[in-house]
């Protein structure tokens, strides 16, 4: 995977325009509810921040994981469970589900780094069918209801989330948060020895890095940050259902990453504008959306590896030559 | 009579749809191991491909009168092609790059057959008539064998065995084996080491179709039939590992039992027991039971 995935990124030129890109992406989301309705846009938020959790790991560890939803879907119930049955304000309800994605991205990821490559796709797929499993059973997650009617709360007791502005504002933050911590974290040392785990990993264990602990940390981090994508969802939405938990909204985001560009940093967030754009606009089609999911899957796979963001930035490269 | 405080009836019923749902785990993750072993890639699309097995079976009875015993021939061969055509223009492609493109790539081709058989026929199962031959079944006393089930068995065992007796005792599977270990070496040889990659491919995906036919009779025959499968026989491939052929074929089949017996024993379980089991093996063995850490 690791091949088309060199990055623009590190050189001067390059710092600068992602600098540039970055304000950019903050303006057209902050400016987005004048032209598009408020809720569509904060779900884009939610997944963007998911895609861009998810590309954590397999863009800058080259692990794949095929499991995500269990963090997603798991933070979900949590912080609705928290708001709604313990009453807990909003930002107390979003940390106790980010809290639980972290614990369960623990667990689960001390099993999966145990296998590479396919089997760890397999491992963690397997893992989060379990989850799906045990999210049917137990009686909090209401089944195949789901958690309806979440109260949305007081943020600090005190600003009312029912007003769309001042959801929009705290989804705002938190994606643009959950990006720039992800940036950071990618252009640290502790990235760069991601990335070197990711292109040989047999030469980062001869250099003395000790490169499970630094998959599980990559691992913990990157089900943090979709579980924290999972309790926002459920507060916007206000309803926490099984369809986060299932493998299919795994494969979705999966997706997302692969058609935005694997591996660069805005990719995940143009992925999934594009993805949840589609789904919006073809929601009448019904099952036709999964055929087209599997379509654009097949032309990503077999033309189109670099992903949208990743041709515009092979694009500039053979320019600037 | 009772054994353990169970209802002997209850616990042999149980033991014998573990057996049945064994026999699919092994079919399946046969094919798997199969086309894992010579083109390195997890073949994603094989729970879609046992769908098509069972749906192709449905259409040949319903609009050509083409009975059970006919579509057992003819199903497999027929998706076996499509698998062909799908190696041939897709899959073939991308040996170079790095072999999660090919999960991804299947994983893609699933969800568009999977989208395709529900825009055509819903999402409710349609009901497929059993051959005559096979109805009925025995009394045995302590519990009611339907014949069908027995059947099921049967062929599959018969199946897997064949399988294994061509790839561990024939001289095409020895090359087969040996393009595993090192197909520039063979193809060297003058073995046509592509081919053989595209006729082992369709192999494993008649195998997947093969399965779908016998699955029709007894389960409903629906769009997500193969969908949860396919995961459940993931984690069946990562207990046993993919290095022996005939490890996935017991793994299959004592899984399934174990499955069964877990339904007895404490039915909340059931659906999660053997993922509970992957995490156990991974986390005392991770290469697996018969596997070797590559």
């Amino acid at each position: 995977m690791a091949a088309v995935l060199s990055s623009a990124a590190g050189t001067r030129n390059g710092l600068q325009r992602e600098r540039i890109a970055f304000v950019a992406m903050a303006a057209v989301f902050a400016a987005a509810p004048l032209v598009v309705y408020p809720l569509f846009m904060m779900k884009v938020m939610c997944f963007a921040l998911f895609a861009c959790a998810f590309n954590l790991l397999i863009g800058y560890v080259g692990l794949l994981s095929f499991g995500h939803a269990m963090f997603f879907g798991m933070a979900s119930y949590a912080t609705a469970h928290a708001a709604k049955k313990w009453g807990l304000t909003p930002e107390l309800a979003i940390l106790f589900g980010t809290a639980c994605s972290a614990l369960l991205g623990f667990v689960a990821g001390s099993l999966a780094i145990r296998r590479q490559g396919i089997y760890f796709a397999m491992i963690t797929l397997a893992l989060a069918q379990m989850v799906y499993f045990f999210c049917l059973q137990v009686p909090f997650t209401g089944g195949e209801d789901g958690i309806q009617a979440v109260p949305r709360g007081r943020l600090f007791g005190w600003i009312d989330l029912s007003q769309v502005w001042a959801m929009y504002t705290l989804v705002l933050v938190i994606f643009l948060g959950g990006f720039l911590l992800i940036y950071r974290v990618v252009h640290s040392p502790f990235g760069q020895i991601l990335k070197a785990i990711r292109e040989n990993e047999s030469r980062a264990i001869s250099l003395g890095y000790d490169v499970d602990n630094y998959k599980l940390l990559a691992f913990v981090l990157s089900a943090t940050l979709a579980g924290l994508a999972g309790a926002t969802k459920a507060l916007v939405f206000q309803l926490a259902s099984l369809t986060d938990v299932h493998w299919s909204m795994s494969g979705e985001v999966v997706l997302m990453t692969l058609l935005g560009g694997l591996g660069t940093v805005f990719g995940p967030v143009v992925g999934a504008a594009m993805i949840m754009s589609m789904e919006n606009y073809l929601a009448q089609l019904g099952a036709w959306v999964t055929v087209v999911q599997g379509v654009i899957f097949v032309l990503c796979v077999l033309a189109f590896r670099r992903g949208v963001v990743g041709e515009l930035i092979a694009w500039q490269h053979r320019r600037e030559k | 009579m009772e054994i353990f405080g169970v209802p002997a009836q209850a616990l042999f019923g149980q033991l014998l749809i573990g057996l049945i749902n064994g026999s699919f785990y092994a079919l399946l993750s046969l094919g798997l191991a199969v086309i894992f072993g010579l083109l390195n890639i997890i073949n994603f699309t094989h729970g879609a491909q046992y769908t098509m097995g069972a749906f192709v079976a449905y259409l040949l009875l319903n609009k050509l009168g083409l009975g059970y015993w006919a579509a057992l021939v003819i199903v497999p061969l027929l998706v076996g092609a499509t698998g062909v055509v799908i190696e041939r223009f897709m899959l073939s492609r991308l040996y170079q790059l790095d072999h999660l493109y090919g999960l991804l790539l299947t994983f893609g081709l699933a969800l568009i057959i999977q989208g395709l058989f529900r825009n055509a026929y819903g999402s409710s199962g349609l009901p497929y008539t059993m051959p005559e031959q096979l109805r009925g079944g025995q009394n045995l006393g302590f519990m009611f064998l339907p014949n069908y089930r027995v059947w099921v068995i049967v062929a599959s065992l018969a199946v897997c065995l064949s399988t294994w007796f061509v790839i561990e005792k024939t001289k095409l599977g020895s090359y087969l084996r040996a393009a595993t270990e090192n197909p520039a070496l063979v193809q060297a040889f003058g073995i046509n080491v592509p081919r053989m990659i595209t006729l082992t491919y369709g192999f494993g995906v008649g195998l997947a179709a093969l399965a779908g036919v016998m699955a029709a009779p007894i389960y409903q025959v629906s769009p997500q039939m193969g969908g949860d499968l396919i995961i459940v026989v993931f984690a069946v491939v990562v207990i046993g590992g993919m290095g022996s052929i005939m490890g996935s074929i017991v793994t299959g089949f004592s899984l399934g039992l174990i499955e069964g017996l877990t339904k007895v024993f404490y039915p909340e379980a059931s659906n999660t027991v053997i993922f509970i089991i992957m995490a156990i093996v991974l986390l005392i063995r991770p290469a697996g039971l018969f596997g070797t850490q590559k």
